[in-house]
């Protein structure tokens, strides 16, 4: 919507102004890696860094979330009654989120949210209170292919503002009323600074060098990919340690339980895997994943055939390259994509 | 808007064992508040998850019929954490019902045809609330025959019998009860679905059926219908996936690309052939 100029030595004020009005969260240096963490000290927020160790979904769509509360009395009406957790008090912000991070997001938008029935109040509630504010990516990975999943360096899909690193100052893209906020009372860029930014995202984007190729995967029919032999070579070594599936920016299988203590209980909602056995074991003890290729093939076929059967043709990846860095024993997303697309 | 993963809390007004050897018991649930009532606006085939707190939530299919008024009726399997606990409950007890969920029988799509019900063990619960709906007498004339087959282990395990009696005396269905093996006191067929289903022989001209049962019956009776001469088009059936939210959201229940909670748990034949066998 405009693209302003933030200039660095204005930085400082600028960021304390944002922790006065919101929950402001960003990168942070811990234990070596760049982690989410509260602002507490504007001067900690990463400026230069790959990607966080673990993806911002968890904002979102924490690893443990109460969804409501009763009273652990078996008698009476009040026992047995569920009272939903409040939303978001406070509104959040997150500083410097890559925009993969927050292409997922959008992606995720798509199945949190499908209709009257499908309408998650959890993530839906966060969503709306939060501001995302990302930061254009100049140094990729070489695990990085966010440009071969309609996404990209400095792509905007999913932000209420884009920041753009210019040296000694920064180009403050607005997307969305949230960001038009932010960036109130900042002079407009310059065409120099603009046309500076979009050099520096084609620089980015040239940087990435694996391309994952989409096209058969897309127009091919789901059992032909479910029947491809290269499954098998797959398993060999998955371990179904669902490692993969936790740092994933887009992965949001969940489990619900109950959870009772003393007087008070809770309904919980935790982050699950499709590779886990019990995921979809019946109580009859029959599993429609029973083996270890079943569980494997079904990550990849749910994130780049199922969700783009369902879903308009968006991929359920980003191109983070989370998973191929930990992955234990090397599995790599995208020689798995070119299989498929081959 | 309402928050989905809320239940509605409803009274248990009326539980009872419904097999002789009590893993099935029934219950009949009253909504507390009458807007829940009336929200809970739902068709044959379609489930919801029952809730007590402190143990979690059940997919299960709803038995009664809308055309029986508010109340609705399930009949549970104890199998698990949730299931036992319900049969510990007594009637005044209160719990949680979330739904109605998933998509329902394609009644309207069926009319002007016959229809064969196929019903094998505990599956027969969203078949009841079907005949229930078929034989209503606002919606009789609006379908042909009506074929309904339905077998369970002995005779002692059959659910609904006084329903399925009526309907065979009313003579608006062709009712066919089997039990698998000769029992003391029965005098009905005896035989399995599949075997029952191809001695009644269904015709497949401008006829659909509804097919539930356990994977071993299914198995065997679709050959039966392939015999028959129906095509994969008319033939509907309802699947079991293991469920959470009961949504579409959680990614557990899903059969390739369907959700079997939220696009099913009703499928054509036709559509269920397109898809992996993760069922």
């Amino acid at each position: 919507m405009a693209e302003k100029i933030l200039a660095k030595d204005k930085l400082g004020g600028f960021l304390e102004g944002l922790t006065s009005k919101y929950e402001v969260y960003a990168p942070q240096e811990s234990e070596g890696k760049a982690q989410w963490a509260r602002l507490e000290d504007t001067d900690k927020a990463l400026w230069e860094f790959s990607n966080t160790h673990m993806s911002p979904k968890e904002f979102f769509f924490p690893q443990s979330e109460t969804m409501m509360r009763f009273k652990n009395v078996q008698d009476g009406e009040e026992g047995m009654v569920m009272h939903s957790e409040p939303g978001l008090g406070d509104k959040r912000l997150l500083l410097n989120i890559r925009p993969c991070d927050a292409k997922a997001f959008q992606v995720l938008d798509l199945i949190f949210v499908q209709d009257e029935m499908t309408n998650d109040f959890y993530w839906r509630d966060k969503r709306e209170n939060t501001t995302l504010v990302g930061l254009g990516c100049s140094d990729p990975c070489p695990t990085c292919f966010c440009t071969s999943m309609n996404c990209g360096p400095h792509s905007t899909t999913g932000l209420d503002a884009l920041l753009v690193d210019l040296g000694d100052k920064l180009l403050v893209k607005t997307l969305t009323e949230k960001g038009e906020a932010l960036a109130e009372g900042l002079a407009d860029a310059s065409a120099e600074e603009i046309a500076a930014a979009e050099a520096q995202q084609k620089a980015s984007e040239e940087q990435i060098e694996s391309q994952v190729g989409m096209d058969q995967v897309l127009s091919r029919e789901v059992m032909e990919l479910y029947e491809a032999g290269h499954w098998s070579r797959v398993q060999e070594s998955c371990l179904n340690c669902g490692t993969c599936t936790y740092c994933c920016p887009t992965c949001h299988c969940f489990d619900i339980q109950d959870e009772t203590s003393g007087e008070t209980g809770r309904r919980v909602r935790n982050w699950d895997s499709c590779m886990s056995w019990l995921f979809t074991m019946h109580g009859t003890g029959h599993n429609p994943r029973g083996t270890k290729l079943d569980r494997v093939r079904q990550r990849f076929m749910h994130k780049f055939k199922y969700i783009p059967a369902k879903r308009g043709g968006e991929v359920g990846c980003v191109g983070c390259g989370r998973c191929v860095q930990l992955c234990p024993v090397n599995i790599d997303v995208r020689r798995v994509v070119n299989d498929m697309n081959a | 808007m309402r928050n989905t993963y809320v239940p509605y809390p409803v009274r248990i007004k009326k539980a009872e064992v419904a097999t002789e050897d009590k893993m099935l018991k029934s219950f009949w649930l009253e909504f507390l508040n009458e807007a829940d009532a009336e929200a809970f606006d739902y068709m044959p085939g379609q489930f919801a998850e029952l809730s007590v707190s402190g143990y979690g939530e059940i997919p299960i299919g709803i038995a009664s019929s809308p055309t029986e008024g508010n109340d609705l009726l399930f009949t549970v399997n104890k199998v698990g954490h949730v299931s036992n606990r319900l049969h510990n409950m007594k009637e005044g007890d209160i719990m949680g019902v979330r739904g109605p969920l998933g998509n329902s029988y394609p009644l309207k799509d069926m009319e002007g045809k016959n229809v064969v019900i196929v019903a094998g063990g505990f599956a027969v619960t969203t078949l009841r609330s079907t005949m229930n709906w078929l034989l209503h007498p606002d919606h009789r004339s609006k379908y042909g025959d009506i074929t309904f087959i339905y077998g369970a282990r002995t005779p002692g395990l059959l659910l609904y019998e006084d329903e399925w009696r009526s309907w065979r005396d009313s003579g608006q269905a062709n009712v066919n009860i089997t039990i698998d093996r000769e029992a003391e006191g029965w005098d009905g067929l005896v035989g399995f679905v599949p075997t029952v289903t191809e001695q009644v022989a269904p015709k497949p001209d401008n006829a659909v059926a509804l097919i539930c049962g356990p994977p071993v019956m299914i198995r065997f009776t679709q050959p039966v219908f392939d015999k028959l001469g129906w095509q994969p088009e008319q033939i509907v059936m309802s699947l079991e996936n293991r469920m959470k939210c009961g949504i579409g959201i959680c990614g557990r229940c899903n059969v390739g690309p369907e959700y079997v909670c939220k696009d099913g748990p009703v499928f054509t034949k036709a559509q269920l052939d397109k898809l992996p066998k993760e069922y």
